[in-house]
């Protein structure tokens, strides 16, 4: 299992995995203030929720070479071999997905939490649920790429699949970041159930691709 | 405990398609199985059932000890070193070890250090079956083995393989290609 999360962190290092989402999720935070104005107090307000949405669209960017990759060059079906079941492999995916842009998000929120004026106290709030929220969003990036996997037009495609579901999360996500009472709490129920059905949801794809 | 591998009434149902019913055979230490047939006959899903990777429509497939699986795609990292994107595999099947001696034994030990990315369709094809040596499991199931492979490289398989069974191994063999299997039991689809 450590193997596996392993070799995912670094396949997500090798392949820019790392630079790209963090890279984007900058340049969505710093286009806002040039969509919006450079009014402070304006940009202070929609701040969080332009983190999360900015979060949403990062998480997204590398959901293709998450699973079909390994599906095509036969290397699920050598993990399968060794007895490993999918919904392990899918958990190992998921955690290497996570450490692969998670933390680098949460520095990166620090700087775009700059650009956009958000106060320093409740950048602290922004970061905490991030880092709850962001483990459900990975969860479900690895759910959708092993759904899209092999299909045609698969990044269009994750995009559909995924971003109803990450509604959720961005609800509660930008509400905690508000400041709304109960928010947290209803970001970490959704982010564990995220991260607990996940698994299952993918391996049962990867197991469907196989047939 | 001795390793075996059996199918019993086994059918294969793909596409919508009977590929083949009712297939029986049992395979016990030291033997081998030749699986012949024209191309689209179900070789490859055979040895994806005997792989547990394909569910049969019909049937039982029993066995015992570990199984390595030689598949068309090499399962291989591209941008990593032969020697490291095969030490994953071995690494996961606790035998890190075996690596330098699976790539000598299929004459790749000089280019243990090129990306995978860099090597030819043959090089590629016995790597892969480096992968499976190193692996050190008793039931070995090889779809195609000798694609892409020169007549030395064939030769190379086939001494391989005798060692394999001669150790008490078992070999389960797709292939439209001659290969020199003595006392090999016929699997024809």
């Amino acid at each position: 299992m450590i193997a596996l999360v392993w070799r995912e962190l670094r396949r997500a290092w090798s392949s820019g995995g790392l630079v790209f989402p963090v890279a984007f999720f900058l340049l969505v935070a710093i286009l806002f203030p040039f969509a919006v104005g450079p009014d402070g107090r304006l940009l202070a307000r929609i701040g969080g929720g332009v983190i999360w949405a900015a979060a949403l669209l990062a998480a997204l960017l590398p959901v293709e070479r998450l699973v079909a990759p390994d599906a095509e060059s036969g290397v699920l079906d050598q993990l399968v071999v060794r007895g490993h079941s999918d919904a392990e492999i899918a958990a190992a995916k998921m955690l290497g997905h996570w450490l692969g842009f998670g933390p680098a998000l949460l520095v990166a929120s620090c700087v775009a939490a700059a650009l956009l004026q958000v106060p320093g106290a409740v950048l602290g709030t922004i970061l905490l649920a991030l880092a709850i929220g962001t483990p459900g969003l990975a969860a479900l990036g690895v759910a959708t790429a092993a759904l899209v996997a092999g299909l045609r037009g698969a990044g269009a495609l994750a995009g559909l699949v995924m971003l109803p579901f990450a509604v959720p999360l961005l609800i509660f996500g930008a509400g905690a970041s508000a400041g709304a009472p109960g928010a947290l709490k209803l970001l970490a129920a959704i982010s564990l159930v995220l991260v607990a059905g996940c698994p299952f949801v993918a391996g049962a794809a990867m197991r469907m691709g196989r047939g | 405990m001795n390793p075996g591998l059996a199918f019993d009434d086994v059918t294969c149902l793909r596409g919508g398609r009977i590929l083949f019913e009712g297939l029986r055979f049992a395979l016990g230490p030291g033997e081998a199985g030749l699986v012949l047939g024209p191309n689209g006959v179900g070789k490859s899903s055979l040895i994806r059932i005997a792989a547990g990777l394909l569910a049969p429509l019909g049937g039982r497939v029993t066995g015992s000890g570990a199984r390595a699986l030689l598949a068309e795609a090499a399962a291989l990292d591209a941008e990593r070193t032969l020697a490291n994107a095969l030490a994953f595999w071995a690494g996961l099947d606790g035998r890190r070890g075996a690596v330098a001696e699976a790539l000598a034994a299929v004459g790749l030990a000089e280019i243990a250090a090129v990306p995978v990315r860099l090597l030819s369709t043959g090089q590629r094809r016995r790597a892969a079956f480096a992968r499976v040596l190193a692996s050190g499991a008793p039931v070995w199931l090889l779809d195609e083995p000798a694609n892409g492979l020169d007549s030395a490289s064939i030769a190379m398989l086939e001494a391989r393989i005798a060692e394999h069974r001669a150790a008490g191994g078992i070999a389960l063999i797709a292939t439209h290609q001659p290969i020199a299997l003595p006392g090999a039991q016929a699997i024809a689809l």
